[in-house]
Parts: structure tokens; C-alpha cells; sequence
């Protein structure tokens, strides 16, 4: 099972022939990932050999859909024309697209994200600026390295991708159902509550561990999904305590503004919601421990 | 990024936001030709990136030029809030003012969309009046693809309450406010007050925008807004480089790589810090993925430059990156510093785990460098590095 992306998944990507889209998409196909195509306007017909895979190029997104029965496509395209790339996913209806990409404008992306919505929101957005997701031994769709952990029955969600790593690092003899890195910036596609809803109805997944960071409000309304909907046992873990006021700590979304967005609050509000919050990485991981084995 | 308000009022003027004239100086004998181009009278306002200004002394009438020589004397130089003022803004006196209300537009994080927010008590904290009487607040989902039409801008003054008589100017302030918001890709644009005169306009007499640098690609002009007098000379010197820092108040400097993993090692350290007398992060550095020796290399020499810095804690997890790389950075970056007579006295604790830790491990144990101490988990390392900051 696992959530939203498993063996079955057929992967193209977007921005495959750039130097970023070529070292990943080498990576991917190494850890089993079934990409069936790149999309590039200037190279459509032609195809590129990657470690022996002969992957099509096609011109457009639509094109590719049609030619492969691709369902998820993963965007490694530059900030300036993310936009149009995102837009042309959800135009040709592809049902998940996970932007990778890291600094694009918020106004670009509160443009992409409204428009799936009045769209029906027949696409789900994982990003920009996140890692992708893996489901181990299935697929990986994404930079999420395919070799910290195997599978398992944990579920993670995490605005971070270092932090994803250290903490898949951290549980790897547990093992993962899936990691999904939802991204750092102000405007996300897939936020924490849609991948906690999804764990929850997950017959793969024990238990689920969420990481958050400064900024925004998305923490505490996770935790308020997680006191009314979630029945499996949370593990959450913040990042963030000692950033100032006012300054954005590497993520364009993280920032205190005032008194909102702090991680102190979130904290509260997950514990509030009876999830177990970890003071560092290493001891989230061992509050899953403890669940996991008594 | 924050703008001044004199940068606020040129952009607000360029896309048609009715304001008063004004011009930005620096120093105090600029105020009388400035002000005799008004015609002999001024307001002389300190410009600084923090809100109440004006109780701190920071906004004076000037009955001649004269006057405002003298009040820019007083200003200038003047501690507002932490802030110092470099630079007043002469501007024309408002006429008479009527009635004071609030608009903006900004970016609404938790419903992923825009945001307006109208009220007809502009002037004073909207933080507050939406607190004490929110009915007075009204708020409007903006969608980012259909913008603000001057339908939208009519609803906008309809949910806000705002009189009769300046219902068409409002909204017609409003089309060209989102106009300032959509254009220039702003995270907010605010107009506090928004005054009603006594001839009956309306006019912008004070605002905020804020901008996303995410889109400086398409705003070159964009560059000639930043305030470079006001960074901090290490965050100057590390954005100059290309590297992810922010100054901060503690002793351990922090060089990690990915934004997430660096804000828990700054909390990891500052908890570890706590046993030992309460030493704390002394910056943010995310060096990114792919951190090679000259990354590494220059946010070295960042850190090591910070006077304040007593140890330094390198935390990588080695995602994409491979940590024998990293390893040979750090072991090339401190022999970089060495060429360039750039004596290291500050020592280093170093964490490398995930892919290929165990050869960057052996890497930089057959380096064998005095000042690198290698702890290989993430909450000793900052134990490590906090009792070493401590010590010093």
C-alpha cells in the first residue's frame, strides 16, 4: 500500500535533460523507480540513455500521459519557469506532481496551488522546495536518498529534507511505508494533515512520525486533525526554538512574525493533541522506539 | 524584504497610489532645499524598518526650511526601537486630516491564497482593533489567478464599511494598490493611514511593503532597494558568497547543511548549552547540498571570522552528498585558511553520519588536524562543541 506512490507508479520528469534532472533521475531508476519518460519541449522525439534505460523524451507533459499512462511526474525545473511546468501537469491532469524546486516566487506558487483547485484539484501538488517522497522498495519520486532505510511501517511527513534523512537514518532498522517531504515554503501543495490522513487510512503504516518548523500555523492545525482524526500513535518533532524574531532560517516559509509561528507553540499544540514531541532528532526516534516496541 | 517607507511611497506613486510628495536624505542640510521645493514647509520623518516612530519622536513639522534643518539634526542619528536612523524623509505637509482607515494585501499562509484586510479605524495598531473589536476588521479572500477586479474592490469597501462619499476613491486605491502587490511580487503591501482629507481625497500618508526575493529574478530593480548599510557585516559577507547565514547572539558556530537539519542543531546546541553555563548558537549556516571544499572553505572563514564564535559544530548528514567529500572539505578548507596565513585557533567538532560516513569519518581521523574533534552523533556533538565554547 503506502501513500501516494508505490511500484505501480509510472514517473516521468519534468526538466529531465537539465544537469539536477539527469543526476536524479539516475537515482531514481537505482532505486527501482518505473520512469517512463522526460518531458522537454526542444527534445521531444529524441530519448536519452541513462544506465542502460532507454527514456523518451516527449514534448509535453500531455503527450507523455498519453504515450506511457504516466500518473506521477517530478519537476526539477528552474524557479523562473516552474509556474508554466506546474501548470501544464495540472492542465494534462496528471494526477500527483512533486516540484523539487527550491525558490520559487510565492505569488507563482499561490498562482499554481489556486489553480488546481478551480482546476477540481484532479492533480495533487507535493512541494516546491521539498525532497520528494519515497515509499522503499517501491518507487522514489525525488532527490530522498533510496538507501538510508528499507521498508517498514512507519510513516513520516516533514516540512525539512535533512531532517527527513536524519530521521529515516535514525529508524532505519525499523523501517519506512513512506517519507514524504511536504516542503519549506510559505505555499505548499500537499500539506501535513493530507499526508497524516492518508498514513491513518494506510493498513501499511503502525505509526507516524510528523516533523515541523517555524512559521506558519500548519503544526497546530495538524494537531488539531490529529486530536479529532488520527487513531494511530503521532511522534512529532519541531525545529526551530532558537530562531530569532523576524529572520528567515534558510526555508523561505520559515520565520517568526511577531508571535505566530514559533516553535514553542507548536510543540504545545501537538502535545496538546497527545502526540509525543521529541526535544532533538535522536529522541523523537526513541519516543517511536518506545511505542513501536511496547 | 522590508522596505522603507520612502521606498513604500515611490512604488505606491509609480503604479498610481495617490500619495504626497516626498524625498529621501541623509543628511541634515538636504532638509532646506527639500523642504523650499515643497514650498517652505515640511514633515521631517525618520525612516526606519520599525513601527511606532512617531511616539518616539520620529515624525516633526517644519514651519520653514529652517526648522526642518534643525528638526533632520534631531532625527538623524536618533535610536528608534533598536534602530538607528540613517535617513529622514521631507514630505508635504498633509492638509487637514478627517477620517484615518487601514488596507492591505498580503499573503495568506494558512489558506494558501491573498488576503485583503480593510478597516475603517486605520492610524493606529490593526493588530490591535482586530483583537478588540474584529467586526471592525473586515477580511477578503483574494484568488491569486482572478485578482483584485474593481468588482472585487467594490466588495472589499462594502465588507469594510467604508462612507459613501469615499467608496469609489477606496476602491479605486485598491485596484491600483494590488497592482503595487501583483507587480513588484510583493509579501504585502499596507496603507496605515489611508486618510480622507479635508478637500474629501483620500490619500496613502504612510505604508509598508514587503518583497519576495524569491522574485528578484524579474525585478532587477529590486537590488537598488536593499538597505546594505544595515546588514550585518558577516551576513553581508556571507550573501556576497552565496551561503544561507543569519547572525545570531551565542558562541558555537554552526555550519550545517540543509535549513531543517541546521535549525535543530541550533536548538540541539542550545539545549546541550544549558549544562554548560549557557552558551548558545552563534549563527545559521546551511552550506546546501553538494557542500564542496570551497563551500566549505568560505563558510568556514565566515564562522571563524566571528569574533563571538568560541568553537564551531559541523553537522552534516549526507543525504545526495556523499560525506567523504564533505570530509575532504573540511580538511581542504582548514589548509585553504592556512595558505591564505588565516591562523585557525577555534576548535571544531565534527559530525558526519549517512552516506559514506565511516570514510569521511577515517578521512578526518587520518587528517589528523589538533583542532577537529570528531563526535559521531548529532546530541553529543553539541554537547561536545557547547562544553568547548564554554571552556574557552
Amino acid at each position: 500500500m503506502a501513500i501516494f506512490l508505490n511500484k505501480d507508479s509510472k514517473v516521468i520528469v519534468q526538466g529531465m535533460t537539465g544537469a539536477t534532472g539527469m543526476k536524479h533521475t539516475k537515482l531514481m531508476l537505482a532505486d527501482g523507480t518505473n520512469i517512463v519518460g522526460g518531458v522537454n519541449p526542444r527534445k521531444a522525439g529524441t530519448s536519452v540513455d541513462i544506465d542502460g534505460n532507454e527514456i523518451p523524451v516527449f514534448g509535453t507533459v500531455a503527450e507523455a500521459i498519453e504515450k506511457t499512462g504516466a500518473n506521477v511526474s517530478v519537476l526539477f525545473v528552474p524557479p523562473a519557469f516552474a509556474k508554466a511546468a506546474v501548470v501544464e501537469a495540472i492542465d494534462a491532469e496528471i494526477p500527483l506532481a512533486v516540484v523539487i524546486t527550491e525558490g520559487i516566487a510565492v505569488h507563482d506558487s499561490a498562482a499554481f496551488y489556486a489553480y488546481a483547485v478551480s482546476q477540481g484539484n484532479k492533480t495533487r501538488i507535493i512541494g516546491p522546495n521539498c525532497p520528494g517522497l519515497i515509499t522503499p522498495g517501491q518507487s522514489n519520486a525525488g532527490i530522498i536518498p533510496g538507501d538510508i532505510t528499507k521498508p517498514g511501517r512507519i510513516g513520516l511527513v516533514s516540512k525539512s529534507g535533512t531532517l527527513t534523512y536524519q530521521m529515516m537514518y535514525e529508524l532505519r532498522d525499523i523501517g519506512f511505508s513512506s517519507a514524504v517531504g511536504i516542503g519549506g515554503d510559505p505555499v505548499i501543495g500537499t500539506t501535513h494533515i493530507d499526508a497524516l490522513a492518508a498514513f491513518e487510512a494506510d493498513p501499511d503504516t503502525d505509526l507516524i512520525v510528523m516533523i515541523g518548523e517555524i512559521g506558519g500555523d500548519a503544526e497546530e492545525r495538524a494537531a488539531d486533525f490529529i486530536a479529532k482524526n488520527v487513531k494511530k500513535p503521532v511522534v512529532g518533532y519541531v525545529a526551530g526554538f532558537t530562531a530569532p524574531e523576524g529572520k528567515t532560517m534558510g526555508h523561505a516559509g520559515a520565520i517568526v512574525s511577531g508571535s505566530s509561528g514559533t516553535a514553542a507553540a507548536k510543540k504545545e499544540a501537538l502535545e496538546a493533541a497527545g502526540v509525543k514531541v521529541g526535544k532533538t532528532p535522536t529522541e523523537t526516534a526513541k519516543l517511536a522506539r518506545e511505542i513501536l516496541g511496547g | 524584504m522590508d522596505l522603507f517607507e520612502y521606498q513604500a511611497r515611490d512604488l505606491f506613486a509609480k503604479h498610481g497610489v495617490p500619495v504626497l510628495a516626498g524625498e529621501v536624505i541623509d543628511t541634515p542640510e538636504a532638509a532646506r532645499a527639500a523642504t523650499e521645493r515643497l514650498g517652505g514647509k515640511s514633515v521631517v520623518k525618520a525612516q526606519v524598518k520599525v513601527g511606532g516612530r512617531g511616539k518616539a519622536g520620529g515624525v516633526k513639522l517644519a514651519a520653514t526650511p529652517d526648522e526642518a534643518v534643525a528638526r533632520a539634526t534631531d532625527i538623524l542619528g536618533m535610536d528608534i526601537k533598536g534602530h538607528t536612523v540613517h535617513k529622514v524623509m521631507i514630505a508635504e505637509t498633509a492638509p487637514e486630516i478627517v477620517e484615518e482607515y487601514y488596507v492591505s494585501f498580503l499573503l495568506d499562509r494558512t489558506n494558501r491564497t491573498f488576503l485583503s484586510i480593510a478597516s475603517v479605524e486605520g492610524g493606529m495598531e490593526i493588530e490591535e482593533v482586530a483583537v478588540e473589536r474584529p467586526e471592525a476588521v473586515a477580511k477578503t479572500p483574494i484568488d491569486a489567478n482572478e485578482g483584485v477586479t474593481p468588482e472585487k474592490a467594490r466588495e472589499i469597501v462594502e465588507a469594510a464599511k467604508f462612507p459613501a462619499e469615499v467608496a469609489g476613491q477606496i476602491a479605486d486605491i485598491l485596484v491600483t494598490l494590488w497592482k503595487t502587490f501583483i507587480e513588484e511580487d510583493a509579501l504585502l503591501v499596507e496603507v496605515n493611514p489611508l486618510a480622507k482629507v479635508v478637500s474629501g481625497d483620500v490619500l496613502a500618508l504612510d505604508g509598508k511593503v514587503s518583497l519576495d526575493e524569491n522574485a528578484d529574478f524579474r525585478h532587477p530593480g529590486h537590488e537598488e532597494l536593499v538597505d546594505h548599510a544595515a546588514a550585518n557585516p558577516l551576513e553581508a559577507a556571507a550573501k556576497e558568497k552565496n551561503l544561507n547565514y543569519v547572525k545570531l547572539d551565542g558562541e558555537v558556530g554552526i555550519i550545517g547543511n540543509g535549513a531543517g537539519l541546521v535549525m535543530s542543531t541550533l536548538d540541539v546546541v542550545a539545549y546541550a548549552g544549558e549544562a554548560h553555563g549557557g552558551v548558545k548558537p552563534a549563527n545559521f549556516l546551511d552550506i546546501g547540498g553538494g557542500a564542496s571544499a570551497a563551500v566549505m572553505a568560505n563558510g568556514l572563514e565566515i564562522i571563524l571570522g566571528d569574533p563571538d564564535v568560541k568553537s564551531v559544530f559541523v553537522n552534516v548528514f549526507g543525504g545526495i552528498t556523499a560525506c567523504d567529500e564533505v570530509a575532504n572539505g573540511i580538511v581542504q578548507a582548514l589548509q585553504l585558511l592556512a595558505d591564505k596565513g588565516e591562523e585557525v585557533t577555534k576548535p571544531l567538532v565534527v559530525r558526519l553520519d549517512g552516506n559514506n560516513a565511516e570514510l569521511g569519518r577515517k578521512i578526518l581521523s587520518d587528517a589528523n588536524h589538533p583542532l577537529v574533534q570528531r563526535v559521531d552523533t548529532m546530541d553529543g556533538a553539541a554537547d561536545k562543541a557547547a562544553e568547548l565554547a564554554a571552556a574557552k
